[in-house]
């Protein structure tokens, strides 16, 4: 238990190791820590950045969809509104339709008529003429009889 | 045990107390003391063999493994070493920035090294005291020391290069002028009264050394006292054996926060030493 050179050789030793940790222990063992420190931070603050762009897209997924439907709704609204216009155009061309076949109808019906007239007078009168001719059996004069006749038929 | 049956109690405890020396034999030879006279005898010229290899070896053991995680260490995930190693690392950075508020790029390697290679040191009290002594006197070896921290030389060493730092830190923030000044002029701050205060300050910078390096040797001294005076009494009889194993156990466990804190203490008194050598401004 003497106090002898033990203590001079413990002294250098105690020195050497510390010089040896504080060069090539310490520094790398904390510049490693404080790096990985410094990357969590970084890890951490990108999740929170990335969790508030999430929800800035969820809130903007959201309007757009609530947009996209406003627009269906308003699509659907104009398309029903155009089929009821044409449904309406229709039935009314359709009505016109009609109207004007049963007009041309009723003119052709006429005309059939006054046809149907003339050619019915035109026999009346030749018949008139036959029957006046065996009648009277002369000749007549077919000028001036006609004249007559045709106020003969005016009258019919 | 084995060795104590052919021994005295005194022997066995003086035995287990005396270093493995080399030194100058009386007759102007060199060589291994082979009694405790002998060493007792070789005076200050002489060279603790076993505490000087346990706490070399122990400081490369300290050093082998701190220097692998430091040249493995990476940002990413870090492995089992660099766990390990980074906890110890981060519990002294913190306490010495609680401590010590100055730049210095020594303080926290510093005590790094105190607090590990301490409490290695202090460890090697918890080997039962006869297994490796015993081991070594098959190899020829009579003497075996392997608690280098109950060895005063050693603690002392390091109080000492601790308080070379202390002075060397105090007169290079201070100046020369300054340190004389802060040691003249405290507790009294009147000029006359300067020597008084000199005496008073000068005894309380010597202490700190003293009592840095005798406080760990006191502490671990009377633990490897105490498991040896356990060792010894298994070799009287069963009763006191069994007593004697309950006992170790206790003890060990006991020891096992005290080393703890020793190492601990040494080094957090070490930073503090430091940082009052640094301050500057009067106070």
């Amino acid at each position: 238990m003497n106090i002898g050179l033990t203590l001079f050789g413990q002294s250098l030793v105690f020195l050497i190791f510390v010089a040896f940790c504080m060069k090539y222990v310490w520094p790398f063992l904390k510049s490693a820590m404080a790096e990985r420190r410094q990357s969590i931070a970084e890890g951490l603050a990108a999740a929170e950045e990335a969790e508030r762009k999430l929800g800035e897209a969820k809130s903007g997924a959201e309007e757009e969809l609530v947009k996209a439907r406003a627009e269906a709704a308003q699509i659907i609204e104009q398309a029903r509104q155009r089929s009821n216009q044409m449904i309406e155009d229709a039935k009314g061309e359709a009505r016109a339709e009609g109207e004007r076949l049963i007009e041309a109808a009723r003119s052709e019906i006429d005309q059939e008529i006054n046809r149907a007239r003339e050619s019915l007078r035109r026999q009346v009168a030749a018949l008139a003429l036959q029957g006046a001719e065996k009648v009277l059996e002369e000749r007549i004069d077919q000028s001036r009889h006609d004249r007559m006749l045709e106020r003969l038929a005016a009258e019919l | 045990m084995a060795s104590a049956e052919a021994q005295t109690g005194t022997e066995y405890i003086r035995h287990h107390l005396t270093n493995l020396t080399y030194g100058q034999h009386p007759d102007g030879t060199w060589g291994i003391a082979q009694t405790a006279e002998e060493a007792g005898a070789m005076g200050f010229w002489s060279v603790h063999v076993d505490s000087m290899a346990w706490s070399i070896g122990l400081g490369l053991v300290f050093l082998g493994l701190f220097r692998r995680a430091a040249r493995h260490a990476t940002a990413g995930v870090p492995g089992g070493l660099q766990n390990f190693v980074e906890i110890i690392v981060e519990f002294i950075d913190e306490t010495v920035e609680s401590i010590f508020s100055h730049k210095n790029d020594l303080i926290a390697p510093l005590a790094l090294t105190i607090f590990v290679w301490v409490f290695l040191m202090n460890l090697m009290d918890l080997v039962p005291v006869d297994w490796v002594p015993e081991l070594a006197k098959l190899f020829g070896v009579h003497y075996m020391k392997i608690v280098p921290s109950t060895d005063p030389n050693i603690t002392m060493a390091m109080a000492l290069s601790v308080f070379v730092l202390i002075l060397y830190y105090s007169v290079k923030c201070k100046g020369l002028g300054g340190f004389l000044a802060e040691l003249s002029f405290h507790p009294f701050p009147w000029k006359p009264l300067a020597p008084v205060n000199f005496m008073l300050e000068f005894v309380t910078l010597v202490a700190k050394p003293l009592s840095l390096g005798l406080r760990l040797f006191g502490n671990l001294y009377a633990g490897e006292m105490i498991f040896v005076l356990i060792a010894l009494m298994f070799s009287a009889g069963f009763v006191f054996a069994l007593a004697g194993g309950v006992f170790q156990f206790v003890w060990a466990a006991f020891h096992l926060i005290v080393i703890t804190l020793q190492a601990f203490v040494f080094a957090v008194l070490t930073v503090v030493y430091l940082a009052q050598a640094h301050e500057t401004e009067e106070h």
